[in-house]
């Protein structure tokens, strides 16, 4: 706009200043725009401003400017007032043009108008005439026309009147024929007539005959309708004829539903037969006497169901498919055509027709509902009744194909009536059976691993008296005792664990059967998502393995007081077992189970490590008490020994005791028993010839220093010091300790449990002087042997040196023997 | 604060038993017999100085034999008996007698401690508790907080209750019962029960504990399989007159409401050994010692089962009012039974442990190699028991 200061008389400074205004707008400057238009506008000096003052203007000029400016602002005042006035003179001319022909057009329609007024008085005066005449016309005819309509109303009645007359013999006719349609639209329409004029006798004549003849009529209908056994069609004309007889449409609805009721009620009833031939008393025992058979038939799904098949379900006659089916056939289908017909009778054909207004469908429906439930209630509960009977594992496919099919047939009650809980109760009820399914199938595989463990201790017993007798003959070579078992511990693990890991394979794809693509509910999310992690992997697999761990631990605890009670080779067995289980045996089976079913786990489920941690714990718990347990039995066998005998008074030895030669027996067979599960595990090295270069140090140097001090009476302090010395430097020894999972382990606690024992029992006694050299022998044999079997051997020698010492200190008369003697009575054996 | 340290002592022989000086409750002192076959035993006269840390020793000579049991009487300081082994002919007898300490043995002890050690007194024997008939005695019970003149000797399979008379100078027995059962049955210790007027015993034989009513002379109470293996000891709650701890050979200690013998009320599994002996704190029953093989001695806090489940009971005169509320507030909390400490001071396998009878915080313990070690409840514990 400064610049149109310059130019005011530019052609169009409205476009421009619109232009300008645009351009602002674009460049967001609305704002400074519109700030500088006010003061612009208030601006004495804007030529174009409403304020304009010329002599301001030029006394600001002339103030300002120089001379030259002055000249050139002249010059450019003088163009621009030169170019207004031309302007101004264009316009002045082009507005009196537009004036002249606007005068010659106003002209022009006065003499039109006044044409247009003539012919308008014309028309008038003709309309005119027109009704005049028109009027004279009517006149002449109306008395003609008010007899013809009478005419024509006389005709009418006498038609009706004919017909009424006439309606009683047509009535009969028609019922003759059994025209029973015909009958009632002809009835309908005189029925108002009749009504209306049944104060004359010979209606009401006729009206009595015609009631008389459309209640017979209804009568047959509702006999028709009775009998049922007419076609669907029948029987919906039928209805739809009663309906128009005013019949009450409850009633009849009422009355269809207890005629359909009674023959679905045969179905039920013949369903109910199915269950019914085994009374509880037998079905209970059947299915008790059955509980133990499942281990055994589900080993092999496909022949358990073949055996079923043979053999047919004891706890009823039909198999639960044949049952399911006979349902779905049976009662399902007539349900559903029950509920078509009904719903093509009452809900659908009254929607449309004058009966809807009555609020019939609504009624209807209501009591189709009520119907269809308590029917469905009853089915469903037959059903439960029936499923609950399943109590065998073997048949699982059959089972799921039961309830496939019994959830399908639900599906078109569903379809057919949109509202009815009856599918969702199904759905409940495949639920309930798929849980109770699980449920079974836990307990079979409890019953089953109990009943392998039974049989792993049958195995264990029997081998173990063929195990002792060559045990003894080969005087303990170690190796060959293993062998001579039928089934060693080795095979019956390995079989053990494969054998529950087949169970439970052949369990997941029972189970699966539920999950199964062609399967109808296996896509409600139910069984996508909870029965996979909920059902299947948390409360049949994570239960039984958590079985497992627990009925393992519980083999400590009952055992634990009285010991013995457990066969000490399954304790082993078992550890082992759960070991392989932390190790690999249920990540594998988990990973299997979600492969298999897929699980989302939205619940957090049990995790890996909790149930590896759990095993890993029952393992060690079984080991550590398999320790304890063969510790006990030699410490038994040890402390018999020392306590029964007059160590005093005994003679001068010539034998090992045969107690000693026992224990290393048995120490063997257990190294050989360990071995045959568990790896050897790392042992401190010994050198070349461990036995004598420790027996050695063992008997010459130490114990002779040890009993040079005690024989000197002035000295008693130094046994004490020397011992104490020895016990500074050697690391405490906990004899009941944990051990780990391998042999050496497993065998140094043993050993460790049998010396200590025989520590303690010697630290009671008092000994002669053969009863201190026979501990010598005895121990410099235990030496010789026992070695080998432990991780540190000098653990051994510190303890077999403890006992030598303590019964050197319990001898009155401590006089040791020559160690070449004891090495010639132990070399002798 | 280092008076927490525990105090040892060193006997030249081994020794197995040991015992509080029942009678005594001003000075702390305890009795350990020692076991030698080549020397003359001694009984040492441990007196423990409480302010200084100090132990004073005096020795008595019991040259009958080596000791096996000692049981001071809780009625006159200087009597004791004990059971020893004693060989004649190669044949090794287990005896009891009651010996009375002579009198001036403390005075001599003052004045030239070294001397007592090498020309040490000798006990004086009362009487003899033997009666050839019933065999090997095993230990010898006083009765506690009797007048001294009751004791009760356990000899293999024979209970018998013995009065001493004339100044403990004879002994009579004045009634017996015997252990019938198959296979050699012997009792390996017992206890006198301080309840139900003392006419209660409890005796541990192989596996199991059996109650006696010394009135009657009847089993009152047999709990077979007490343990899995030898019930090694046995004791009785000083306050809680039907609970017995007992312990054994599984390593373990349990707890028993007699009136209830199927299970135990509690099991303790701490010990990696037998255990050997098991001691109720005469004042806080909630304070239980155990001694084991394994060479530790163990202080276990019991609280849930202690006839002070709940902690002290308040005492009104000690407290003022606003700290009896907020003692009340403490007392509610469950108190957990827990191991207060392991001690692992012995080498060797730790046969015996007594708390003192003049101070109910403190105890000794010994082991086979000689060691006594004399030990405190840890301070911590202790004000939390006593506020």
């Amino acid at each position: 706009m400064s610049s149109s200061t310059e130019t005011p008389a530019s052609e169009d400074p409205g476009r421009k200043r619109r232009v300008h205004g645009m351009l602002k707008l674009y460049y967001g400057l609305n704002e400074e725009g519109k700030a500088d238009e006010e003061p612009q506008s208030l601006d004495p000096c804007d030529i174009n401003g409403p304020h304009f003052d010329p002599e301001h203007y030029l006394n600001k000029l002339r103030k300002e400017c120089s001379l030259a400016e002055l000249m050139d602002q002249e010059t450019c005042m003088v163009k621009q007032i030169r170019s207004l006035d031309s302007d101004m003179q264009t316009l002045v001319y082009e507005n009196y043009n537009k004036f002249i022909s606007a005068t010659d057009t106003i002209r022009k329609m006065k003499n039109d108008f006044k044409k247009m007024e003539d012919e308008m008085d014309c028309l008038s005066a003709n309309m005119a005439a027109i009704t005049d005449f028109s009027a004279r016309i009517s006149g002449t005819l109306e008395d003609q026309h008010a007899q013809i309509t009478k005419l024509s109303g006389v005709h009418t009645l006498l038609r009706k009147l004919q017909f009424l007359f006439e309606l009683p013999a047509r009535l009969n006719k028609c019922l003759e024929l059994q025209a029973y349609s015909q009958a009632v639209s002809s009835h309908r329409r005189a029925r108002c007539v009749l009504q209306q004029y049944s104060h004359m006798p010979s209606f009401k004549g006729i009206q009595d005959d015609c009631h008389a003849i459309m209640d017979k009529l209804a009568q047959e209908l509702r006999q028709k309708f009775r009998d049922g056994g007419s076609s669907a069609k029948d029987l919906s004309e039928c209805v739809e004829l009663l309906l128009q007889l005013d019949e009450p449409a409850e009633d009849l609805c009422e009355k269809y539903l207890n005629h359909a009721g009674s023959r679905l009620e045969l179905d039920l009833q013949s369903l109910e037969a199915e269950i019914r031939p085994s009374p509880p008393g037998p079905a209970l025992k059947d299915s008790s006497t059955r509980r133990p058979s499942p281990s055994v038939t589900v080993g092999s799904p496909p022949d358990g169901t073949a055996k079923t098949s043979a053999l047919p379900s004891p706890s009823s006659n039909t198999d639960i498919l044949e049952f399911i089916d006979r349902g779905c056939n049976e009662f399902v289908s007539s349900l559903c055509l029950v509920i078509t017909s009904y719903q093509e009778l009452f809900v659908n054909h009254a929607q449309t027709g004058e009966l809807a207004s009555k609020n019939i469908p609504q009624m209807a429906n209501s009591k189709l509902h009520a119907f269809v439930d308590d029917l469905a209630a009853r089915y469903f509960s037959l059903v439960e009744r029936r499923i609950k009977e399943e109590k065998g594992v073997a048949d699982n496919s059959l089972l799921v194909r039961a309830l496939d099919r019994f959830f399908r047939r639900l599906q078109a009650v569903a379809k057919l009536l949109p509202g009815s809980s009856v599918p969702q109760q199904g759905t409940e009820i495949v639920i309930r059976a798929a849980t109770e399914r699980v449920k079974q199938y836990l307990a079979a595989l409890q019953s089953f691993y109990m009943d392998s463990l039974t049989d792993v201790r049958q195995a264990l017993a029997t081998p173990r008296l063929s195990l002792a007798a060559p045990g003894a003959g080969s005087h303990f070579g170690g190796s060959t005792s293993g062998r001579d078992a039928p089934s060693s511990l080795p095979e019956l693990l390995s079989s053990l664990s494969a054998s529950i890991l087949n169970q439970i394979k052949s369990v997941l794809a029972s189970v699966h059967l539920f999950t199964a693509k062609d399967i109808t509910f296996s896509n409600k999310p139910y069984f996508k998502g909870e029965f996979c992690c909920q059902g299947v992997r948390e409360s049949l697999v994570v239960s039984f393995i958590k079985f497992v761990c627990q009925s393992s631990r519980q083999f400590c605890e009952s055992a634990g007081d009285k010991g013995g009670s457990t066969p000490p080779a399954l304790l082993l067995l078992l550890s082992r077992l759960c070991l392989d289980y932390e190790t690999s045996t249920i990540s594998y089976i988990l990973t299997l189970t979600d492969e298999q079913f897929l699980a989302q786990h939205h619940n957090p489920v049990t995790a890996v490590t909790a149930l590896c941690a759990e095993a890993r714990e029952a393992a060690q718990k079984l080991l550590n008490h398999y320790v304890k347990v063969q510790g006990l039995i030699i410490s038994q066998m040890l402390r018999k020994s020392v306590e029964t005998r007059d160590w005093v008074n005994t003679i001068e030895p010539r034998n090992v005791r045969a107690v000693m030669k026992r224990v290393v027996e048995d120490t063997t067979s257990i190294d050989v028993q360990v071995g045959l599960l568990y790896e050897e595990g790392v042992r401190k090295a010994h050198s070349s010839d461990s036995s004598k270069r420790t027996f050695s140090v063992y008997s010459s140097s130490r114990q002779q220093t040890r009993y040079a001090a005690s024989y000197t009476p002035s000295a008693p302090m130094d046994t004490n010091l020397l011992s104490n010395i020895h016990k500074l430097f050697s690391e405490r020894i906990d004899i009941f300790s944990s051990v780990e999972f391998n042999k050496v382990s497993v065998m140094t606690g043993i050993i460790k449990i049998s010396l200590k024992t025989f520590l303690e029992c010697v630290r009671l006694r008092t000994f002669g002087r053969y009863g201190l050299q026979q501990i010598q022998v005895d121990c410099h044999y235990l030496q010789m042997y026992l070695w080998r079997f432990v991780s540190d051997e000098n653990l051994v020698h510190f303890l077999l040196d403890e006992i030598v010492g303590s019964s050197a200190h319990r001898c009155l008369d401590p006089a040791p023997m020559e160690q070449s003697v004891i090495e010639v009575i132990c070399e002798r054996g | 604060m280092e008076d927490d340290a525990p105090v040892i002592y060193g006997l030249e022989f081994q020794a197995r038993s040991l015992t509080a000086q029942t009678a005594e409750t001003d000075a702390i002192r305890f009795l350990v017999g020692t076991q030698s076959l080549k020397f003359d035993n001694q009984i040492h006269i441990i007196d423990f100085d409480d302010e200084n840390n100090i132990i004073n020793k005096n020795v008595l000579l019991h040259q009958a034999g080596e000791i096996w049991n000692i049981g001071a009487s809780p009625a006159d300081k200087e009597v004791l008996t004990t059971c020893y082994n004693k060989t004649s002919d190669s044949r090794v007898v287990s005896c009891a007698a009651v010996w009375r300490m002579p009198t001036n043995w403390e005075t001599g002890s003052h004045e030239s401690p070294d001397d007592s050690a090498h020309n040490p007194q000798t006990l004086e024997l009362l009487c003899h508790l033997d009666d050839s008939a019933h065999g090997n005695a095993a230990c010898v019970l006083w009765e506690p907080m009797g007048d001294g003149k009751r004791v009760i000797s356990l000899a293999d399979n024979h209970v018998l209750l013995w009065d001493l008379q004339e100044s403990s100078t004879q002994a009579t027995i004045s009634s017996t019962a015997m252990l019938e059962g198959k296979g050699q049955l012997k009792f390996t210790s017992g206890k006198w029960s301080p309840h139900h007027n003392c006419s209660q015993l409890a005796t541990a034989s192989d596996t199991a504990i059996r109650g006696w009513d010394l009135r009657t002379m009847n089993q009152i109470y047999c709990i077979d399989n007490a343990h899995g293996q030898l019930v090694r000891d046995l004791d009785f709650n000083p306050n809680r007159q039907y609970y017995l701890a007992s312990c054994g050979d599984d390593c373990k200690v349990k707890f028993w409401d007699v009136r209830n013998i199927q299970e135990p009320i509690k099991t303790l599994e701490e010990h990696s050994h037998w255990v050997w002996s098991v001691r109720y704190n005469h004042s806080h029953d909630q304070l239980v010692l155990t001694a084991s093989s394994d060479s530790r001695l163990i202080l276990s806090n019991m609280v849930s089962i202690s006839s002070e489940p709940f902690g002290h009971l308040v005492d009104d005169e000690d407290l003022s009012d606003g700290e009896d509320n907020h003692q009340e507030d403490k007392c509610k909390e469950p108190l957990k039974d827990s191991v207060v400490s392991t001690y692992e001071e012995h080498e060797d396998s730790v046969y015996a442990a007594e708390w003192s009878s003049a101070d109910p915080w403190l105890f000794a313990s010994l082991s086979y190699d000689g060691r006594l070690v004399i030990n405190r409840v840890p301070r911590t514990l202790k004000y939390q028991i006593l506020l």
